[in-house]
């Protein structure tokens, strides 16, 4: 029985998803109970996927018992169990901010979160690259969908240019997965990643044609410097708790490099082995530095949001181009606390704007908030973590991968990585005093903060908190994930050895 | 048949990305199109062109042809009609929103600007 649980991370969002679609009127409760306890059962699930990875073990599951590599495999490690847990946690603080009035603003927003759910669990758990293209192209048509939920001119045409953008960016990642399969002739992650190392000389500029074509397509999820320009107007643009889950949308992108690119093409690719990451770092620098002054030119609390989102994208693949234990483990504390944090922000400030009339979320004196020291409260520990000022998550993060640093690496990512925190200090006060000191009297009969929506805001920005008391523990949890992670051969050993996890054979 | 095919192919894919980089909408929608119809040709050869291959193994036959991108097309064709038509509907959804076919249509925002 335990083994089937790997799949039900992606089973139990389609059923319920599914289940949401049946009676499709204006009554909304049901839809919510179903929604709060799925996304619920999904969090205990993956707490115990978590439990279970943490024995080192890579175990798979074999879909329909076609064993590997013919098999479409769902792959648990420690970084897959890491990001679903990381998934439901998020969504469970955005499904509880939606059920205060957010889902009846359209029709059947809970399905689609759930369809939505479904494709980021696949995407983290896939162990084969097309399983990879189709799950990307679920939790996308979901999420174009989610982001014009509740209508509205901005929202669409922000939506057209996200659509437009991610079908080029699918055939992309089409062709270079069919560069890759006539090359390798397989599909299998783990079957490539051997393929590669014992490729024909002569196909080399093919294989690395392939490679360099998906760097693309995971750099325009994950928004990187070049291809980053669609991030900033589709996340402010989207409803909040929609905002909030795209904060692992980036992730995705970042989680698709990180396997691609260590194990694939990681230590064990002969001639082809980490000949990316030098890339990587430049771009990601890059991305890092206009990140900074991104946020400082944001007019509007919720595309300061999104630039800060740029910024954690950028932190993030630095860590990731370093391809070492230390700044990989340092990545994946990072990567938890940024993830929840930004979600939680962008729930803040959807609630802000609500409260304060006309003003609404840009960074403008106006009208005060109705509750300006619960909300105050909520924006300063927000502001503390994601800038990564101590005690929070924040600067614990950053001096992990700050600690990391080769001495060769120090001057550029220093300097870059604390001048991009102090451009998110600088305009996170400057925004704060706007809005909450700048301000005049809130109107005391306005819009108050449902219970719902505090909770959502609680799970999230408390979690920072929260990360850094158990920052041990967790710790401890992402070394032994960044070591799994580079070691490539063990992933490709346990999933070609033929030891059946899945199935029942 | 090599040459022809990869004739084909790419001009289609030219073709698709002139018209993607078009300022209305709906050349946009068929420039995707006609893209996602290359890279479903594209993926279509990957294995090697054949004829007459026999797809499923059985006895006495030696020439095969692989079966693998054949069901790789198939999920491809699927997820690009399912793409397209969604892509018709949101570029009708934006004209009639900003009442003008512009993929980036300005006059929306200019209040906003005055405001702020």
């Amino acid at each position: 029985m335990m083994h089937h649980l790997i799949v039900l991370p992606v089973l139990l969002p389609l059923l319920s998803g599914l289940l949401m679609l049946v009676k499709r009127d204006s009554i909304v409760l049901p839809r919510r109970a179903i929604a709060l306890a799925s996304t619920a059962a999904l969090l205990v699930i993956s707490v115990v996927l978590v439990i279970q990875s943490d024995s080192g073990e890579i175990t798979y599951y074999a879909l329909g018992d076609w064993q590997p590599p013919f098999g479409i495999v769902l792959v648990l490690d420690r970084l897959s169990a890491l990001m679903v847990c990381l998934t439901a946690f998020l969504a469970l603080g955005s499904v509880a901010y939606a059920c205060a009035g957010d889902d009846r603003k359209g029709s059947n927003f809970h399905g689609l979160f759930q369809l939505q759910l479904m494709g980021i669990n696949g995407a983290f758990l896939t162990g084969d690259m097309f399983n990879l293209f189709v799950f990307f192209e679920v939790l996308l048509i979901a999420s174009y969908s989610l982001l014009m939920h509740g209508g509205g001119k901005d929202r669409t045409q922000a939506g057209f240019h996200y659509v437009a953008l991610n079908l080029a960016g699918s055939a992309m990642f089409l062709i270079a997965l069919g560069v890759l399969y006539g090359t390798t002739g397989t599909l299998n992650m783990a079957d490539m990643s051997q393929k590669v190392a014992a490729l024909d000389p002569d196909r080399l500029g093919l294989i690395k044609a392939g490679a360099f074509l998906l760097l693309v397509v995971f750099g325009l999820k994950a928004a990187i410097l070049p291809l980053y320009f669609w991030l900033p107007r589709a996340y402010s643009s989207a409803p909040a708790p929609v905002a909030a889950l795209f904060a692992i949308m980036t992730k995705v992108g970042i989680y698709a490099i990180l396997r691609v690119y260590t194990l694939i093409f990681g230590g064990g690719a002969g001639e082809l082995a980490n000949f990316v990451q030098p890339w990587l770092w430049w771009f990601a620098l890059a991305t890092l530095a206009l990140g900074g002054l991104g946020v400082l030119s944001a007019r509007d609390l919720r595309n300061q949001v999104a630039y800060l989102i740029l910024i954690s994208v950028g932190t993030l693949l630095v860590g990731v181009s370093m391809n070492r234990e230390a700044p990989l483990a340092a990545v994946l504390y990072y990567m938890i606390h940024t993830t929840l944090v930004s979600g939680g922000l962008f729930l803040l400030a959807d609630a802000i704007g609500e409260q304060r009339g006309k003003a609404g979320a840009r960074i403008v004196p106006g009208r005060g908030v109705t509750q300006p020291a619960l909300l105050g409260l909520f924006y300063f520990v927000g502001a503390v973590t994601v800038i990564g000022l101590p005690p929070l998550s924040g600067a614990i993060g950053k001096a992990l991968l700050l600690n990391a640093a080769l001495p060769s690496e120090q001057p550029w990512l220093w300097s870059l990585l604390l001048l991009s925190s102090l451009a998110g200090l600088v305009a996170m006060a400057r925004s704060g005093s706007t809005v909450f000191w700048k301000a005049g009297r809130g109107d005391s009969d306005g819009p108050r903060l449902k219970p719902a929506m505090l909770a959502g805001l609680i799970l999230l920005l408390g979690a920072s908190p929260a990360l850094s008391i158990l920052a041990g523990p967790v710790t401890r949890f992402t070394d032994a994930s960044a070591t799994q992670l580079l070691d490539h051969d063990a992933y490709a050993e346990a999933v070609l050895s033929g030891n059946v996890a899945g199935g029942d054979s | 048949m090599e040459a022809l095919y990869a004739t084909v192919t790419g001009f289609l894919a030219a073709s698709g990305l002139y018209l993607a980089l078009r300022g209305r909408t709906f050349p946009v929608v068929v420039g995707l199109t006609l893209l996602s119809y290359a890279v479903n040709l594209f993926l279509f050869s990957t294995g090697g062109l054949t004829t007459n291959g026999a797809a499923v193994i059985r006895e006495g036959v030696t020439h095969y042809a692989d079966p693998l991108p054949q069901a790789l097309v198939l999920t491809a064709i699927v997820i690009g009609f399912a793409m397209t038509a969604f892509s018709v509907i949101l570029a009708m959804r934006v004209r009639g929103d900003q009442g003008s076919d512009q993929v980036n249509d300005q006059r929306g925002e200019e209040p906003k600007e005055e405001k702020s």
